[in-house]
């Protein structure tokens, strides 16, 4: 990235950690010990941040959590609006979705259209009991009635400014920064 | 992102990126046929044609339903009971779907370079795609059978590289077999060519891949061996003797299925000439995966419909 000086670290790598574990017992004590828990994360940057979760969640409960993918791109309202984009892989659980609590992951929430994709795709894979959103980062500026169940940190920004989760699965390195030059925006989410 | 040009004329104009973008959005697609809502939202709002000049059951139907489950609107023309037989012109057509507003025009002509002149004439603004033009090409053919290859030998992934393909019999009139060896060998896969020297094309000297006139002997090397069907209706004079000769020279039966490799398959693009190159035993052996081709045939098409028509295109750049 270019303009590194004018970038900002809002959460390093013990806050983005501190913030998956509290994430993760929110939704223990939300969901009452239930068995039929899927966490399910958006790529890019969910699904790292889901597998975490479903971790930590396998950790406090003592049994494992399925975990999977669900691209949502063939279901964004955006599409025609820029070039076409590769799919990413979706990977649902082999039991399916059906009557169980579908935690959404992903790394930042911002106009909401991803997630309204998300919760379409959702119900074309079956139906979940219920469907809740955990988000590390709540940047604002919903365009939609949405709205997150966990939080990582709520970030008040300005619409130009550009929000940049990092994980090392991806990006070698576990971060969360805040970007006041408009150097286009990869969270459009 | 590697971005598929506006049409989809001939499987030699996809670079190995390309190619392999088509593949793997395939696979992404193909876990959608397998789940209980078949269908997504993706092309709402789009028209593709599909404009069949010849007959089809398998392109046509396979174009339809992959259009479909993207939420596309679909129209199917054919040119019998369409003004065609009162002598319209490809172009008077081209102009009435174009009044019509389709996004996507999906051509079979028995001409070679029909759809070639559809895209580049400026009578349509919509993406045109090959769904077969006469002896010259079909390239979502060669896609779904790299596809099918992919899936079974290389485990789904990456390319073709040190795969060796046979393909046998009327390669003289097969648009099938012109498109699998450009892309196959843009892919790394080895292509050899077997069939009687009559239906070897002119030419053939400068395609990359190898020929042979001795079935057995390429059947030994072979991971995959791809029967073409005896298209009689482009035969006008003859070109072999009989078809008993053919049939025992060039056509895959039970005892030449144990030359090939243990794990070998055996495709056909369909439809067959059972007894004529394939023994209806091998068409219905284990090693044949030709109804798998078709399955993934209505994949690769959603994949190309999706990659075509699924962005801005060329009518604005990024956002």
């Amino acid at each position: 990235m270019v303009f590194l000086s004018s970038a900002r670290v809002v959460l390093d790598q013990a806050d983005i950690s501190r913030a998956v574990r509290r994430i993760s017992h929110e939704i223990v004590e939300n969901s009452r010990g239930s068995d039929d828990l899927i966490i399910l994360g958006i790529p890019t940057r969910g699904v790292p941040l889901a597998r975490r979760i479903a971790e930590t969640v396998a950790q406090i409960e003592g049994h494992p959590v399925p975990c999977g993918a669900l691209d949502v791109t063939l279901y964004r309202d955006d599409l025609r609006l820029r070039e076409v984009r590769a799919l990413e892989p979706t990977d649902i659980p082999a039991q399916g979705i059906d009557g169980c609590t579908v935690v959404l992951v992903d790394d930042v929430l911002y106009s909401g259209r991803t997630i309204r994709a998300a919760l379409d795709a959702v119900h074309d894979l079956g139906r979940p009991a219920i469907v809740r959103l955990a988000v590390m980062i709540d940047r604002g500026h919903r365009e939609l009635p949405i709205r997150p169940d966990f939080i990582g940190k709520n970030l008040p920004t300005a619409k130009d400014e550009t929000v940049r989760v990092r994980f090392v699965e991806i990006d070698g390195v576990d971060d969360v920064m805040i970007d006041s030059e408009s150097v286009g925006d990869a969270d459009a989410g | 992102m590697q971005m598929l040009g506006k049409h989809l004329l001939s499987a030699g104009d996809l670079d190995r990126a390309q190619a392999l973008m088509i593949l793997d959005t395939t696979a992404e697609l193909a876990s959608v046929t397998e789940r209980s809502v078949k269908k997504l939202p993706t092309l709402r709002g789009r028209t593709v044609v599909n404009l069949f000049f010849e007959d089809s059951t398998r392109t046509r139907l396979s174009f339809e339903l992959a259009a479909k489950r993207l939420s596309a609107d679909v129209i199917t023309f054919s040119a019998k009971g369409s003004s065609v037989s009162k002598g319209e012109s490809l172009k008077d057509t081209a102009l009435t779907l174009e009044a019509m507003g389709a996004d996507a025009v999906i051509v079979r002509h028995g001409a070679s370079g029909a759809p070639y002149r559809l895209a580049t004439a400026g009578w349509i603004d919509g993406s045109v795609i090959n769904a077969g033009d006469g002896t010259h090409e079909h390239p979502t053919q060669a896609l779904l059978d790299a596809y099918t290859l992919r899936s079974h030998i290389c485990g789904g992934q990456g390319d073709l590289q040190g795969v060796h393909v046979v393909i046998v019999g009327d390669v003289l009139h097969s648009r099938v077999a012109r498109s699998n060896v450009l892309l196959l060998h843009t892919l790394g896969a080895e292509v050899t060519l077997v069939a009687p020297p009559t239906l070897i094309p002119v030419g053939v000297e400068s395609w990359p891949c190898s020929v042979s006139y001795h079935l057995d002997d390429a059947l030994m090397q072979a991971d995959a061996v791809m029967m073409l069907r005896v298209q009689a209706e482009r035969m006008a004079g003859s070109y072999f003797p009989s078809t008993l000769e053919y049939s025992r020279l060039y056509g895959l039966d039970a005892p030449r299925l144990e030359l090939l490799k243990d794990r070998a398959i055996v495709m056909h693009p369909g439809p067959m000439n059972r007894g004529l190159e394939i023994s209806a035993d091998v068409a219905d052996s284990s090693r044949a995966v030709i109804v798998e081709q078709v399955a993934n045939g209505v994949n690769v098409r959603m994949a190309c419909l999706y990659l075509l028509l699924g962005g801005a295109g060329s009518q604005a750049g990024g956002d």
